[in-house]
């Protein structure tokens, strides 16, 4: 049941990560370099008036300190010298301190929001195909986590260039005093590299499972709480939270591991620079002894590497945090990088009067969902139309449909039999996997983004209600005055329920429809449907829960305003067959037979069973029920 | 409640916006100690051990203070050692301190280990507890959060509080011992000058003790954000075919953006809050060092302390002014967790509405059961009735239809009836106990629902299945669907039931969506069988088909079917008619149809329909 148990190949870490990962930093900086360079310029004065400070309180302690303690007299003068040139030093650093900090972070978040903006564009752009392949909550981790993880780095990614600017200052003190002492002190540096890479590559893989880890909890929770009603209704609480409980334990065993890993790295690193200066201290003191060097040199640079010691560490953590930023940012070029849109072309749709459609030769198949992806994994631009094989349902095939223009045109066909597939391709929110569709004889993949729904609008059979204003959720943004928003509700038989809501066209009707029920969604989501004045409407079955009376109501009034509208609709009930002219009988994918009613009643023993079920049904019960009156 | 167009409000605006809008526990604003100690309770693995945590702690921080004064023993009194550098004696320091050094990181390294395990398992438990509390929710509150913001609260609210919990409480912790022992030596050393230090402090204590609530107040809008941010997200991601299918890119793209945007002003007002802490820390740091040397070159030219022991007081005062830096680096990480600890308690001390009587409930023996229903009514909070005066009684082994036209309030009965929601007055009982005193284990098993969007997992058919049943075996299933009638469905699928259903069943169709929680709900095998419109989207054929079955299903059981399509108020033997909000009618198909009535007109309509 988890999706935890569920064989997910986690990424392999490759060989050079810090080179990757300065790549990634480089990225981010070539985006941010104004920003940047100011927080880059506030860290350069906040470590030379760090350098600086050790400074000042050796100057003011040798020209007015020593002298006042000595002779015994303070001056004024001199106690404000004292206060002036500390105080002077200290504004220097909290300047540098504050544009670097508020520089560093409005970087970073300048970061986050511009991958975030692409990230969810890119979702918005990818064809539901790779929707299908992709958990909405893994989806919305990568739009808040993994971004989060790519570029936090940048907070204290200023700091150690700082630093960096520090111990060149310091370094070339050092070497001033004595070259060979300071070579040991750089001794350093190799050893935090060397002990980097090994951190690196200890890190890495529990990153980025950490970070898969993340997207896997938030996926069964976002799953979880969207089932919420059947999961009460079925009393599954504790299967829930037992499911959710084993990601979120194998999160927690894989953040341990992550800390653990920390948890060595943090002290060596901090260790290090501390080793060096006892080691220079040790030879410094030799080369004393051996008259190379005067003590005083030995204390300087003991003193130098002192005041270095601390802010290197700094250093570590951007070493630090590389893994992490690399695997997150890994994760969301994935995302960036995932091919498989929808082509457009620069073609325009005629605006006037109705649309013919027409699918030819058209096949689809779903991809099983086992074809999953995982972000950021070694390959992460994979196709997601995978071959044809024996393991994917072929929802149509080779199915040929002529919509003919101010028609009304109805789909029928047993459940599962590709009608609503049939209706998505019409409309173009799936390319056929073979085979064309055009609307008024020009292909939909040559015509632009966005034109094909100006001309024709679907009613999908599950309606999906925006946490809005029932106005917004009538149109959907557009400008439009609310007696056209009430015409259409009037229309779709919704104004009456609408007006006796508290706030009329302005209630908020929530994410999940709120208090309203199924049928009062519908007619809602056909008030959009008919504001928009499409071409060609697609009804997929959107009166199911509408009751006879008003779906005839309804039907009657879409028939009145339907001049120069071409419909087609999926249809079980009778009434709404009878509204169409010709009807198309589907079965597992195919088209069986077409005509009139008539004609598929006498001549489709598939047709008029599903049709007359319910009749049938009605007569049987009849029988039986006059028999055991009989008896 | 949220709205369309968020503009980045200003502070007061953002509040009063805040406190009105729609989320779980919204209200909920409990002061930082009662946050900690609330939160404290809720992860009681986070305090486990922590005194031997501490103690390593305080171990590692000497180690580290240790190191340097060695270092400075080294250089007076060995390189600088009267009559030439003393080689031995630096040797042996430098050794001590190396080995110091080695001491310390091991102890660092067991405090890391015990801190992230005590952080993150404390995590857990909390994120498992808000969890299953949101479950726990009445199905009307959960409504009242986005998805998205739900999430948010078990996912990113928890991540921010691990930062704090991991170091900044131990940290906390070791900075106020550091500042006590550098107290007690700045004390030996000059009474005089830890005065000028404590008066130093002061300000620094006012400022940030009166900053921490506008820390906190930004820290809990980044919160707000974060879950309108995903609330946003996510709908651009479920409702991926409507807005493709409507062209609305564009409008859905302005409102992602507003949502990027509005968190991305607000974690950058909140960093430079905590920028300005931390530099308040920093300029307490810098002043007093000015003044102590202001003061002690006064003291020391009176001759009141030595040049050295000045110098030395000096590097006691950074002892102390360091902890206390680190101190408002702290508070800002404390506030920022505390942040994220609001929204994860407000969601868990959010009282379930609609709770578990538990050990306490009763639990009824399986069997033909009786529904009544006493003087029944339901408002929606804030709204008006749907439902009133609502009495009947559903004998055992009745098969009951429901009906009515949309928005009647059927599908209200069917919640009160099935306890996802509670009656505003009035009781429903079954068997003649109150549904609010079964204990929900007893209760899920009798009473089964089917609603009309049934809801599928992103696992295979057989699993989805399953869920009705937990510990069916994988041939009561195949069972099901043959005696369902299904397996000509089934074997139109290429994979039957290993067949992967995608997310939220998308592969399916609304139908064969309907068709799987049918099955579900039949291998639950319940007393009472309530269908809320589950069969709307199924084709006649095959909805005759599954009745018949149901029919089988049913007898000897209580079935209550919402629906539309009058075959079922035909082939029941009680009828029920809702109409807004009242019970209007009840009786056999065969006595109401032609009573003249509601049903009467119905049935007409519905009728006219199948023989047009």
């Amino acid at each position: 049941m988890t999706s935890a148990t569920r064989p997910v190949e986690r990424p392999r870490p490759s060989p050079a990560i810090l080179r990757q990962g300065l790549r990634v930093i480089w990225t981010g900086i070539r985006q941010q370099k104004k920003i940047f360079s100011i927080a880059v310029v506030g860290s350069a004065l906040w470590a030379l008036a760090t350098v600086a400070t050790a400074w000042a309180i050796g100057y003011v302690v040798e020209t007015e300190v020593t002298p006042a303690v000595q002779s015994g007299e303070v001056t004024s003068g001199g106690l404000w010298m004292i206060f002036l040139v500390l105080f002077a030093v200290l504004l220097v650093n909290m300047t540098g301190v504050v544009v670097r900090r508020v520089a560093a972070s409005i970087a970073g978040f300048n970061l986050q929001a511009l991958y975030r903006r692409r990230v969810t564009r890119q979702y918005l752009r990818l064809p539901l195909s790779w929707h299908h392949a992709h958990p909405s909550g893994q989806l919305l981790s990568n739009a808040h986590a993994d971004i989060e993880a790519a570029w936090q780095i940048f907070n204290p990614l200023p700091m150690a260039i700082g630093v960096i600017v520090m111990l060149l200052i310091g370094g070339t003190q050092m070497v001033l005093v004595d070259p060979f002492l300071a070579l040991i002190g750089f001794l350093v540096f190799p050893g935090l590299f060397a002990a980097n890479m090994v951190f690196q590559r200890f890190m890495s893989p529990r990153i980025t499972k950490a970070q898969q880890l993340r997207a896997e909890v938030a996926e069964v929770a976002h799953e979880s709480f969207e089932a919420g009603m059947l999961v009460k209704a079925m009393g599954r609480e504790q299967e829930e939270t037992d499911r959710f409980g084993a990601v979120t334990n194998d999160l927690r065993d894989s953040l341990i591991q992550v800390g653990r890993t920390r948890g060595v790295f943090e002290p060596v690193i901090e260790a290090i620079p501390v080793l060096g200066t006892l080691a220079v201290l040790a030879v410094g003191t030799a080369r004393v002894a051996s008259g190379d060097l005067t003590a005083a040199d030995v204390v300087e640079i003991a003193y130098l590497f002192s005041i270095l010691a601390f802010p290197v560490r700094a250093l570590g953590w951007v070493l630090a945090e590389i893994p992490r930023s690399l695997v997150g940012y890994r994760r969301v070029d994935s995302v960036l990088q995932a091919r498989g849109s929808m082509d457009y072309g620069e073609g325009r749709l005629p605006r006037d009067g109705a649309a013919r459609a027409r699918a030819e030769q058209v096949s689809y198949a779903y991809a099983e969902p086992a074809e999953r992806a995982v972000l950021g994994a070694d390959h992460p631009a994979e196709p997601v139309t995978a071959p044809v094989g024996p393991q994917r349902a072929m929802a149509i095939r080779d199915v040929t449909l002529e919509v003919p223009a101010g028609r009304t045109i109805a789909l029928v066909g047993p459940t599962g039999s590709g009608k609503s597939t049939l209706t998505s391709l019409v409309l173009r929110l799936m390319d056929p996997d073979s085979g064309t569709v055009t609307m008024d004889e020009i292909d939909l993949r040559s015509v632009r983004k966005g034109e094909v729904p100006e001309v024709g609008t679907l009613v999908a059979q599950q309606t999906f209600m925006f946490d809005d204003p029932v106005r917004d959720n009538v149109t959907l943004g557009e400008d439009l005055p609310d007696e056209v928003v009430w015409e259409a509700l009037r229309t779709a038989r919704a104004d009456g329920f609408v007006s006796a809501m508290p706030g009329a066209l302005d209630s908020v009707i929530g994410e999940r429809g709120g208090n309203l029920s199924g049928g009062q969604r519908q007619r809602i989501a056909l008030a959009r449907a008919i504001v928009r004045r499409p071409r060609l409407l697609v009804l997929d079955d959107a009166t199911s829960a509408v009751d006879p009376a008003i779906e005839q109501a309804i039907l009657g009034g879409l028939r009145e305003t339907s001049d120069g509208m071409t419909v087609l609709v999926v249809a079980y009930r009778m009434a709404t067959i009878q509204l169409a002219d010709h009807i198309v009988y589907l079965e597992q994918g195919r088209v069986v037979d077409q005509g009139t009613h008539e004609e598929l009643a006498a001549r489709c023993q598939g047709y008029g069973d599903l049709v007359n079920a319910y009749a049938r049904e009605a007569a049987e019960r009849a029988a039986v029920a006059a028999d055991e009156e009989k008896s | 409640m949220t709205t369309t167009t968020r503009p980045a409000p200003d502070d007061e605006h953002e509040e009063e916006r805040t406190a009105d809008s729609s989320e779980i526990g919204g209200s909920h604003d409990l002061s930082t100690w009662a946050t900690l100690r609330r939160g404290l309770e809720l992860s009681p693995e986070l305090v486990r051990g922590l005194w031997i945590t501490v103690l390593l702690a305080l171990f590692a921080t000497i180690g580290k203070v240790l190191t340097p004064f060695v270092v400075q023993q080294a250089t007076d009194n060995g390189i600088l050692a009267e009559g030439g550098p003393d080689v031995d004696f630096v040797v042996t320091a430098v050794l001590i301190a190396a080995g110091a050094i080695v001491f310390t990181g091991f102890a660092q390294y067991v405090v890391n280990v015990r801190l992230f395990r005590a952080a993150e398992s404390g995590l857990a438990t909390l994120r498992l507890t808000a969890f299953r509390h949101i479950h726990d929710l009445s199905v009307l509150t959960q409504s009242t959060e986005r998805r998205g913001a739900l999430v948010a609260r078990v996912t990113n609210d928890v991540d921010t509080i691990s930062m704090f919990v991991q170091f900044g409480g131990i940290m906390l912790l070791v900075s106020t011992a550091q500042m006590l022992v550098a107290t007690i030596l700045m004390v030996v050393y000059s009474p005089v000058l830890a005065g000028v230090v404590y008066v130093c402090v002061i300000p620094l204590v006012v400022l940030i003790s009166r900053f921490q609530p506008m820390l906190g107040r930004a820290y809990g809008a980044v919160r707000v954000r974060v879950g309108e941010l995903l609330g946003a997200v996510s709908e651009s991601i479920v409702g991926a075919v409507t807005i493709r299918a409507y062209g609305v890119e564009g409008r859905t793209e302005e409102r992602v953006d507003a949502a990027i945007e509005n968190h991305r002003v607000a974690a950058v007002r909140a960093q430079i809050r905590s920028v300005i802490a931390f530099v308040s820390g920093q300029a307490f740091g810098g002043v007093t060092t000015a003044i102590v040397l202001v003061v002690g070159t006064v003291l020391a030219a009176d001759d009141r302390m030595t040049l050295g022991q000045l110098l030395a007081f000096l590097f006691l005062v950074n002892l102390f002014t360091q902890p206390v830096q680190q101190a408002t680096e702290i508070f800002n990480e404390l506030q920022n967790a505390v942040a994220g600890w609001r929204r994860v308690i407000g969601v868990i001390d959010t009282p379930a509405d609609v709770s578990d009587p538990g050990a306490d409930g009763v639990r009824l023996p399986r069997g033909p059961i009786t529904v009544e229903f006493e003087d029944v009514a339901f408002s929606y909070p804030g709204g008006d009735r749907v439902l009133r005066d609502v009495n009947l009684t559903f004998d055992p082994t009745t098969r009951i239809a429901v009906v009515g036209e949309t928005g009647s309030g059927k599908t209200t009965l069917a919640k009160l009836l099935t306890r996802l929601m509670d009656p505003s007055e009035g009781r429903v009982l079954i068997d003649g106990v109150d549904l609010r005193d079964v204990a929900f284990d007893s209760l899920r098993r009798r009473i089964v629902m089917v609603p009309q969007e049934g809801f599928l997992f992103d696992q295979s058919l057989m699993e989805n299945i399953r869920f009705g049943r937990p510990e069916a075996a994988d041939e009561d299933i195949e069972l099901a669907m043959t005696e369902l009638g299904l397996d000509a469905w089934l074997s139109g699928l290429p994979l039957g039931l290993a067949t992967q259903v995608g997310q939220r069943g998308e592969s399916l169709s609304a139908g064969e969506r309907q068709l799987v929680a049918i099955a579900r709900a039949y291998l639950a095998d319940p007393d009472l069988l309530v269908l809320d419109e589950a069969t709307s989207a199924v084709d006649p054929a095959t909805e005759v088909r599954i009745q018949r079955a149901l029919e089988g299903l049913t007898r000897g059981r209580t079935s209550v079917a919402i629906a539309h399509r009058l075959s079922t108020a035909e082939a029941a033997d009680v009828v029920v008619v809702v109409d807004k909000g009242h019970i209007v009618a009840v009786g056999p198909h065969h006595e109401l149809v032609g009573a003249g009535g509601v049903y009467t007109r119905m049935h007409a309509s519905w009728s006219a329909q199948q023989h047009a």
